[in-house]
């Protein structure tokens, strides 16, 4: 999902303010409180359920997944942990032989590089198009969000050629076949580019309201914008950055179309969540697995967006990242 | 043994990669910045800029470019065909089922899943401790649509008449005296429930958003209103939602597009089949499993123009936002 966010971005101040104000305003908080806290309350009950549900089933055996529901399974706990043994370490029947450690370690390596690439490049292309103004700077940014639409099934084809073949204008090669397709760096590549513009446009918003004052007395004593930027601009945006960091490890991470398109279908090389995918037709029905397996698959995700929630919040509110 | 051997050399790659990439960039920022006087400024946008463009030109914009010289081509990119790759997409029988249901989607998922998002963001505000259903219905966003799909696959299940339903779904209709049905088999009802993973995964995305504009709507306006004696609806109508139209827009703008691109619910749930495909899952099929690249490629066209009202929407925004600071 590239998220195209703007507007209405309240500064924290302000949300502190009318939050304070709020606890005092009959008209906003007691009115209907009751009627909103069941409500909400009966949705998130709802909403949380179908996760339930899997968690639950994956601690069960096969024989109680197929016979009874998992709601029973309260009225007559039988738990096991033989599901996840046989997905983490793998057994010949799950159909996984060493299981899924060596694509969990794949996960990581995919996407730590796939975080850290984009942002650093994204973070001194904002610094210059906010504070290094030339002429059509302004219009290079909108191009830049601009291309937040084009569908990454569109970029698919053209850059496995690049990959593969090269560049060529009519005979003329002019840049080689890279030879990175079904490598990891054929994966790191086109994560790259795809986050470039949303990670832009982000950064952008926050770099360029820092303070005027400050960038002009640096550039003042005569720091260049090199040193600007390591000693000024990188410093102050770790929030920012740390928002995107955020984003952006969740986005890679559940990533389906890039890896499995990029992999060349070497499987060895595949991330969790696409050898999961390849899993759902193999385990058919058999649900011991496909709940464990989708556990251990979310568990990291789940555990930095429960821990990060706050500055991943506030890199999707954007422009508030003030 | 044979697991650290075949495993460590991939964290080597990771790191490898990593210090090559910094140590590049340091140098080129040393070399750059020895420059100094005229040569500084054009320099600096160079080395800033550079490396971005070139990635963007070759990952974004020159594939939509030859996309589009590719949808006028014939399934092997050789012979020019004129518009025929258009016109047997929307006069083909069986594309007509997909552009169906893209339609539905567009027309379904986004408006749902908005206004879904702004009565969450609604009711959180009149109630307290608002931060622990918050972290739950914003959850899903952390999962991926291949979790998701199996989350809810689960809830779909379906046994043959007589073996115990293990789904929720189905144990939720039998008990209410009904038919439990096959129900990813079953069109046109399939749809919506894959529609309904969507909503799921996307709700959590409109409240947040939507709950900071309406924190950010000035006290002393409610305060007013209610004095006034609006409470409720009225309020809602008269003065919560004018204020947060504008945020409303760009979320309902943002789930359009991310509908519109959608790919994998329907990869992992159907793949596609028991007509439920969509523009986004058909393109994939056409380019990746039945290799005809002009009809692939004029699908994407289809959806790239669907979603430009909405981009130049955004930029004009944007732009207007720009102005006033």
């Amino acid at each position: 999902m590239s998220a195209v966010t703007t507007t209405v971005q309240p500064t924290k101040r302000q949300m502190r303010k009318s939050a304070k104000i709020a606890d005092h305003n009959p008209g906003r908080k007691l009115f209907g409180s009751r009627v909103a806290t069941i409500s909400v309350w009966l949705i998130t009950f709802i909403w949380t359920v179908p996760t339930f549900g899997i968690l639950v089933t994956s601690f069960r055996n096969k024989a109680d997944i197929v016979n009874t529901g998992w709601w029973t399974a309260f009225t007559h706990p039988h738990f096991t942990l033989s599901n996840y043994h046989a997905v983490i370490f793998g057994t010949s029947d799950s159909g996984l032989q060493n299981g899924v450690l060596p694509f969990f370690i794949n996960s990581f390596v995919i996407t730590i590089p796939a975080v850290i690439f984009p942002i650093a490049i994204a973070t001194m292309a904002a610094y210059c198009l906010a504070w290094v103004k030339f002429r059509g700077s302004d219009a290079l940014f909108f191009f830049i969000f601009a291309l937040q639409i084009v569908p990454i099934q569109m970029s698919l084809i053209p850059l496995l050629q690049l990959f593969t073949g090269g560049v060529h204008i009519g005979t003329l090669r002019i840049i080689p076949p890279l030879g990175i397709a079904g490598k990891f760096a054929g994966i790191w590549l086109p994560h790259t580019m795809f986050a470039l513009p949303l990670a832009i446009y982000l950064l952008h918003n926050f770099i360029s309201a820092l303070p005027k004052d400050l960038m002009e007395a640096a550039y003042v004593d005569g720091a260049s914008h090199f040193t600007v930027f390591r000693r000024i601009v990188l410093p102050l945006s770790v929030p920012a950055i740390a928002a995107f960091a955020i984003f952006q490890f969740l986005w890679v991470w559940n990533d389906l179309l890039v890896a499995l398109s990029f992999s060349g279908g070497t499987q060895s090389i595949f991330p969790i969540n696409a050898k999961l995918s390849t899993m759902v037709g193999a385990w058919g029905s058999h649900w011991e697995y496909l709940t464990a397996g989708a556990f251990v698959t979310i568990a990291i995700p789940l555990v930095v967006f429960f821990s990060l929630q706050r500055y991943f919040v506030r890199g999707l509110l954007a422009g508030s990242v003030k | 043994m044979s697991f650290w051997s075949e495993n460590l050399p991939k964290f080597g790659q990771m790191f490898g990669a990593i210090a090559i990439f910094f140590a590049v960039l340091l140098a080129i920022f040393y070399i750059a910045g020895l420059a100094n006087g005229r040569t500084q400024r054009p320099i600096a946008i160079v080395v800033f800029l550079g490396p971005a463009l070139l990635l963007l030109i070759f990952g974004l914009f020159g594939p939509a470019v030859k996309t589009l010289i590719y949808s006028f081509k014939d399934s092997y990119g050789q012979k020019w065909v004129g518009f025929h790759n258009y016109h047997w997409l929307f006069t083909n029988q069986q594309m007509r089922q997909v552009l169906v249901n893209t339609i539905l989607w567009f027309a379904i998922t986004p408006i749902a899943t908005t206004a879904l998002g702004l009565f969450l963001a609604v009711m959180l505000d009149r109630m307290k401790r608002e931060s622990i259903p918050k972290s739950l219905l914003f959850m899903p966003m952390a999962i991926s649509f291949v979790g998701a799909s199996i989350i809810w696959q689960f809830v779909y299940n379906f046994a043959n008449p007589g073996d115990p339903q293990t789904g929720l779904l189905s144990a939720i209709v039998l008990k209410f005296g009904g038919h439990p049905a096959n129900w990813i088999l079953n069109g046109p009802l399939n749809n919506f429930l894959l529609m309904i993973i969507f909503v799921w995964v996307e709700t959590g995305f409109a409240m947040v958003i939507l709950s900071a504009a309406i924190k950010a709507v000035p006290a002393d306006i409610m305060e007013a209103s209610a004095l006034d004696g609006a409470s409720g609806w009225k309020q809602f109508r008269g003065v919560t939602f004018p204020m947060v139209r504008g945020t409303f827009i760009v979320v309902f703008a943002t789930m359009v597009v991310t509908c519109l691109k959608l790919f994998d619910i329907v990869r992992t749930v159907t793949g596609g089949n028991f007509g439920t495909s969509v523009l986004s899952n058909e393109m994939y099929s056409e380019v990746f499993v039945r290799f005809e690249q002009g009809k692939g490629s004029a699908m994407a066209i289809v959806l790239f123009i669907l979603v430009t009202p909405i981009l130049i929407y955004n930029i004009y925004n944007l732009r207007r936002e720009r102005a006033i600071r």
